[in-house]
């Protein structure tokens, strides 16, 4: 395949994105069923969520005001009346054959929000914010596991079904050029930010209550019509959508370059090699006969309540950014790197708990940062909180542990071993900081090493290195080294 | 007719959409009346009943336990229902 540069010498990128968010509401948007995540399969169901004749849905007051704050949030005008739709379609994970959505009268419609990107600010303007209801999950057996190819049989459990779910999209987004993928990730980062400050959604992209989709079409450089797009599915991490991006960049450029055409349809990610692969042909909007759904009534939400609750909004991202940067007192350089590592949230709680803000900042930019890179997950899905960062550092702090077993206790608590308490008392990590017990490994060190020790009775104190380093070897590192020095040196200065 | 068929999953012979595509045509007769007499400044009828805003309380109300959910389910595998393979694939 070409290179990305290639691709972009010929052709410029837009993107477009559709984000999929599962509210965090206790029951469904038309019934009252549980919404537990990670429940038994098809215990969370109901005659309405399970589409059985007879039943009737009643709109989740609840989800229709997280819909509308989100709208607000997103900078949305909230619409005076709006209707329900049906999206007809015949597919086994949504039972009433079709998927109760919103159509041409979105709740929300026509925002944008300042996305941060490295080399400055790329606005990117919200088409509309829908309300409609999650489907089913099906398990594809008698196949190749979970793929649909090849499969036997489809095991639907509908607990999902009815989940409530607010689909955001984006405008088209021109002008990103060469940086469209870091966009795309930026983009999605920060509205995964602006929903957990919303306390609408857990927003956890590994157990999907946050899914995006990625539209990708190229055009010849200078030309001001859009090309055909294709639409990626199946991108689960913030990582995986700036890949998914470039990929598709480089791909289309591709079939462009050899003199033939983008089909428009809906690709899938391959998260473990890195491409898309085609899935079916995009349906026309028609084939999927939208009418009114007849059995909820339109949405009119007063002006009062809209504005009541914007009053309930939070502050805006790029406002708190600006406060909490200067209250941190932390460079551009270092506030950006917070912001693009997804970990403003993290370091925030962390000095909540009480942790020094640079060090807050450089346990999740470096320790942590390498652990999630090598995991492949994003930092907030490592298994440590923001409260056991500010325990451990904590410890740093108090003289307990040094530098060496400050990260092995972070092992230890990455390993589900506990709290950093746990893990010191556990490992037994403790400095030794007892001068009796250093005294004597200092004593053995001389003894054993007498060139050593002569050369720093001559003035050469840098050879104190060796007997320092002997020390901690006895005491397996668990020695401060500070204070080792200072009696290797009273003991031969 | 035939895409209608295909769009709603439901296997039809030659005779049957030849049978079939008169009937369909008499319903689609019928619906263009209505515009004849509705004129753009009617706007089309969703709802009979000047309603709006009815809504429910987010509270969790007990449903139907699994067992009673799959009791009639042709198939069951697994606590889940079992469906024939799925050609396609999700929308």
């Amino acid at each position: 395949m070409i290179s990305y540069e290639e691709a972009l010498q010929t052709f410029e990128p837009v993107i477009g994105l559709e984000v999929h968010v599962e509210l965090g509401t206790v029951s469904k948007m038309f019934c009252g069923c549980a919404t537990e995540f990670g429940a038994e399969p098809n215990s969370q169901v109901c005659p309405t969520c399970l589409g059985l004749p007879g039943s009737l849905p009643v709109l989740n007051g609840a989800a229709v005001e997280s819909a509308m704050r989100i709208g607000l949030a997103l900078g949305c005008s909230i619409a005076e009346w709006c209707r329900f739709a049906r999206k007809n379609y015949f597919y086994p994970d949504m039972p009433k054959n079709f998927q109760t959505s919103q159509y041409d009268e979105p709740i929300a419609y026509e925002g944008a929000v300042d996305v941060e990107v490295d080399a400055g600010t790329v606005t990117v303007g919200i088409e509309r914010a829908h309300m409609e209801e999650d489907t089913g999950k099906s398990l594809h057996v008698g196949g190749a596991t979970g793929r649909i190819h090849g499969a036997s049989h489809s095991l639907v459990d509908y607990n999902r079904a009815g989940i409530p779910l607010i689909e955001i999209v984006t405008k088209p987004v021109t002008g990103a050029d060469a940086r469209a993928p870091e966009v795309a990730r930026a983009y999605v980062g920060q509205l995964r930010e602006l929903l957990l400050a919303l306390g609408v959604s857990d927003v956890r992209m590994e157990q999907g209550s946050l899914r995006c989709d990625a539209n990708v079409s190229l055009r010849p450089r200078g030309s001001d019509v859009l090309g055909t797009r294709t639409e990626t599915k199946n991108v689960n991490s913030l990582r995986s959508i700036e890949r998914a991006v470039r990929h598709e960049i480089c791909r289309q450029a591709e079939v462009l370059l050899a003199g033939e055409r983008v089909v428009q349809e809906t690709r899938h990610w391959h998260e473990d090699t890195g491409v898309t692969t085609s899935g079916r042909e995009k349906s026309d909007a028609e084939d999927y006969r939208y009418f009114p759904e007849p059995d909820l009534v339109p949405v009119a939400p007063s002006r009062e309540w809209v504005d009541r609750l914007r009053a309930t909004l939070p502050e805006p991202p790029h406002a708190r950014r600006a406060r909490l940067q200067q209250a941190w007192e932390f460079s551009d350089l270092e506030m950006r790197d917070v912001v693009g590592a997804g970990a403003l949230e993290l370091v925030d709680k962390t000095i909540e708990a009480g942790a020094a803000p640079q060090a807050a900042r450089k346990w999740w930019l470096t320790e942590l940062a390498r652990r999630a890179r090598a995991d492949g997950v994003e930092l907030v899905e490592l298994p440590i909180t923001p409260g056991q960062v500010a325990e451990l550092q904590a410890l740093v702090d108090a003289g307990r542990v040094n530098d060496k077993l400050a990260r092995q206790v972070l092992e230890g608590v990455l390993a589900g071993e506990g709290s950093p308490e746990q893990v010191v008392a556990a490992r037994g990590l403790e400095v030794v900081s007892d001068d009796g017990a250093l005294g004597a490994a200092v004593d053995r060190a001389i003894a054993s090493n007498p060139d050593v020790a002569a050369k720093i009775r001559d003035g050469k104190v840098a050879a104190a290195g060796a007997l320092i380093g002997a020390v901690m070897k006895e005491l397996r590192g668990q020695a401060d080294a500070g204070r080792v020095r200072e009696l290797v040196l009273q003991r031969l200065g | 007719m035939a895409h209608l068929a295909r769009l709603a999953r439901i296997d039809l012979s030659d005779a049957e959409l030849d049978h079939l595509a008169p009937q369909l045509a008499v319903i689609v007769e019928s619906v263009a009346k209505v515009s004849e007499v509705a004129d753009d400044d009617v706007p089309p009828t969703s709802h009979p009943l000047p309603v709006t805003n009815v809504f429910r309380d987010d509270i969790v109300v007990p449903g139907l336990t699994a067992e009673e959910a799959l009791s009639g389910a042709p198939d069951v595998d697994r606590r889940r229902f079992s469906v024939p393979r799925i050609l396609g694939e999700e929308q």
